[in-house]
């Protein structure tokens, strides 16, 4: 229930509201794993491990700018320090991944609590089949990490696409929601295993196309999101049905909570 | 705490002085029933001069009343608004501070607890209480140091009921009226025109040792069927009824029933419900500063998922509604309950109806949701991705 106390080594601008701080000391994660992040005096926040699992010496975590503590934990330079505790909850199934095509779809920054998992399965890429990344943000201004989109694509054949739900001047690429790229890219729905993390209508709607290209809700992953204040399953607030997203989640199969899932206020 | 089969024996109601003497002896807090501002509440007592001597509570949906009994009962009555969480989880505590120290800060744990409390008059409904918390607390993969020293440390001198009140259901729950287990000691009185004794056993080693320094003598036949009739009694006027059979199910499969609008239209979402049960168990945290800026300290404090900020996100309050908001207490506790910790999170203590200002009845809302079947409401909003 303490937090131990990590000195800042890094602080990386990611967008024009969103940085990645990278934390010393390292430690062992799983991909999908968060931790609780707290600034002094302020109060703390579940944020998702986004770095390489195998990177054991610093710890990222990618951050938007939204409310009073991340507001201070931009404040925050190299040798500040953050109080962290963690790593908690349910881990992307890349042991499941084995054999098959993944298919990874992230909206906004959904993208950081993914990226340990692409990062795992590039670290063993011939176990995969094709490895697909379908990304979609608000803006161009949004895309996180697109500096790292050519070496997957490049050095490991993943397919990476991105769209926008408003362009501005000068984008070329996609514009509308994530699900429009489904058709563009390759994989066998029968034999693949899809993660997806974004907003909950993102990722109803992202199912609902899953299954209707043949997949099977057992393949087919989310991440939850509610307030959380404990992490450890006795303050209550991250309750989802029969589950605690802090210890039962934040990643689910869809199979698990299908019958919850698009239960309003639930 | 074992159970087992201990000879009978019986203490007068003037003997109390020396169960006191005696926890005092051990270094227990002694905490129990007590009056206080028209309710019986839990708190220190001094002496068996504390207790609440010939009174009685009446309670039914949204009232509850002190009469004057015609005896001099101590444990006449059955459960008030308090219940012993607010001794084993304390409503608000800190759990550490943070220091300042140049550019530096560093983390000050808070000790645990050393009190160890002797809870007295220890209804059998508020033992189930206690298990299912120790659920929440102790027995799964996380544990709270806190409440872990709190419960290990405390003595539990239960009380058999010998009244049933106007919102108790325990025998539906199967967690009452009477003890059998989870217990130190365990009491039962027996008041007449002629006596005033209680019935005693042990139900631990610790129990036992109490029990030899008191002054008892073996009980009387009567003494013993006079008991096991006031028990029995209080089981057969049982106040409400609940058929918890297949609750699970009914609850979690009827999520779009029209019974929440209904029950939502009177909720006044204050949260009494949760603030009184004795196994609700969430909590907020508070991070404090003092004007140096110097000195932080994090809070815990009792909280309730009738409150509209519970369910903030980023993106806007997930249970907007009144209806969310009973739906998800009541299928909580009725039913995922079981899904996270093998049991219901209701004992039947009945406090949720006694202190609803509006008088909703949790037995009377399942039952009508029982009485209108699932196939019957919507079935389309059920499943569906």
């Amino acid at each position: 229930m303490v937090p131990e106390l990590r000195r800042v080594k890094r602080v990386k601008r990611d967008t024009f509201d969103t940085f990645t701080l990278m934390l010393e000391g390292g430690g062992v994660f799983l991909p999908g794993q968060f931790n609780m992040l707290y600034a002094f005096g302020v109060g703390e926040v579940p944020i998702s491990l986004s770095g390489d699992p195998a990177e054991t010496g610093l710890l990222h975590h990618t951050i938007r700018d939204v409310g009073a503590v991340t507001r201070a934990l931009t404040r925050l330079k190299r040798g500040s320090q953050v109080g962290v505790r963690g790593p908690f909850g349910s881990a992307w199934p890349i042991e499941a991944c084995r054999g098959k095509d993944v298919v990874l779809m992230a909206g906004g920054i959904g993208l950081a609590p993914l990226r340990p998992a692409i990062y795992s399965l590039l670290k063993e890429r011939d176990r995969y089949g094709e490895i697909v990344l379908l990304y979609g943000a608000r803006t161009r201004q949004d895309l996180l990490y697109v500096e790292e989109f050519e070496r997957w694509r490049g050095k490991f054949g993943v397919q990476v696409r991105v769209t926008v739900d408003s362009a501005g001047r000068g984008w070329k690429g996609n514009v509308g929601v994530v699900t429009t790229l489904l058709p563009r890219v390759r994989f066998e729905p029968a034999h693949a295993l899809t993660m997806i993390c974004g907003p909950e209508v993102m990722m109803r709607f992202s199912i609902l196309e899953l299954k209707s290209l043949g997949m099977e809700d057992s393949n087919i992953y989310v991440t939850l999101e509610r307030n959380m204040k404990c992490a450890v399953g006795f303050c209550g607030h991250c309750q989802f049905g029969p589950a605690f997203i802090c210890k039962d989640g934040p990643v689910f199969s869809f199979e698990r909570v299908r019958s919850i899932f698009g239960v309003r206020e639930l | 705490m074992g159970q087992g089969m201990e000879q009978r024996l019986t203490i007068e109601a003037s003997g109390l002085d020396g169960l006191f003497a005696v926890l005092e002896e051990r270094g227990f807090t002694v905490v129990g029933p007590t009056v206080r501002e028209g309710a019986i509440v839990y708190d220190r007592l001094a002496s068996p001069a504390d207790l609440p001597r010939g009174i009685t509570d009446e309670q039914d949906g949204g009232v509850y009343r002190l009469k004057k009994r015609d005896d001099d009962a101590l444990f006449g009555y059955v459960v008030g608004p308090q219940s012993w969480k607010r001794f084993l989880d304390p409503p608000v505590k800190r759990l550490w501070r943070a220091e300042r120290d140049g550019s530096d800060f560093r983390i000050v744990p808070e000790e645990v607890p050393r009190e160890a409390f002797a809870f007295l008059g220890v209804r059998s409904c508020e033992i189930h209480a206690m298990e299912i918390q120790d659920r929440v607390y102790i027995d799964g993969e996380f544990k709270d140091p806190g409440y872990e020293a709190r419960r290990r440390s405390a003595l539990i001198i239960a009380v058999q009921c010998t009244v049933a009140g106007g919102t108790c259901f325990c025998v539906s729950m199967n967690t009452g009226p009477k003890s059998e287990s989870g217990f130190d000691l365990a009491l039962i009185e027996v008041v007449d025109t002629e006596r005033h004794v209680f019935v005693i056993e042990a139900g631990s080693p610790r129990g036992r040792e109490i029990l030899e320094a008191l002054e008892t003598r073996p009980s009387e036949a009567s003494e013993l069927a006079e008991a096991e009739n006031r028990i029995a009694d209080a089981a057969a006027r049982m106040g409400r009824t609940f058929d918890a059979e297949g609750v699970h199910d009914l609850l979690t499969q009827n999520l779009e029933h029209p019974r929440w609008a209904e029950v939502a239209g009177r909720c006044l979402s204050c949260a009494n419900c949760t603030m009184v049960c004795p196994t609700c168990f969430c909590s907020t945290v508070e991070d404090v500063t003092d004007v140096s800026g110097d000195h932080a300290e994090r809070w815990q404090k009792q909280d309730s998922c009738f409150t509209m900020d519970f369910s903030q996100l980023h993106g806007g309050i997930v249970r907007s509604s009144t209806r969310s908001r009973y739906r998800q207490w009541l299928t909580h506790k009725l039913a995922t309950w079981i899904d996270q910790f093998g049991v219901s999170g209701c004992t039947g203590c009945g406090r949720c109806i006694t202190w609803c200002p509006v008088a909703i009845d949790l037995t009377e809302e399942v039952a009508a949701i029982r009485a209108n079947p699932p196939d019957a409401v919507e079935p389309h909003r059920r499943g569906k991705p």
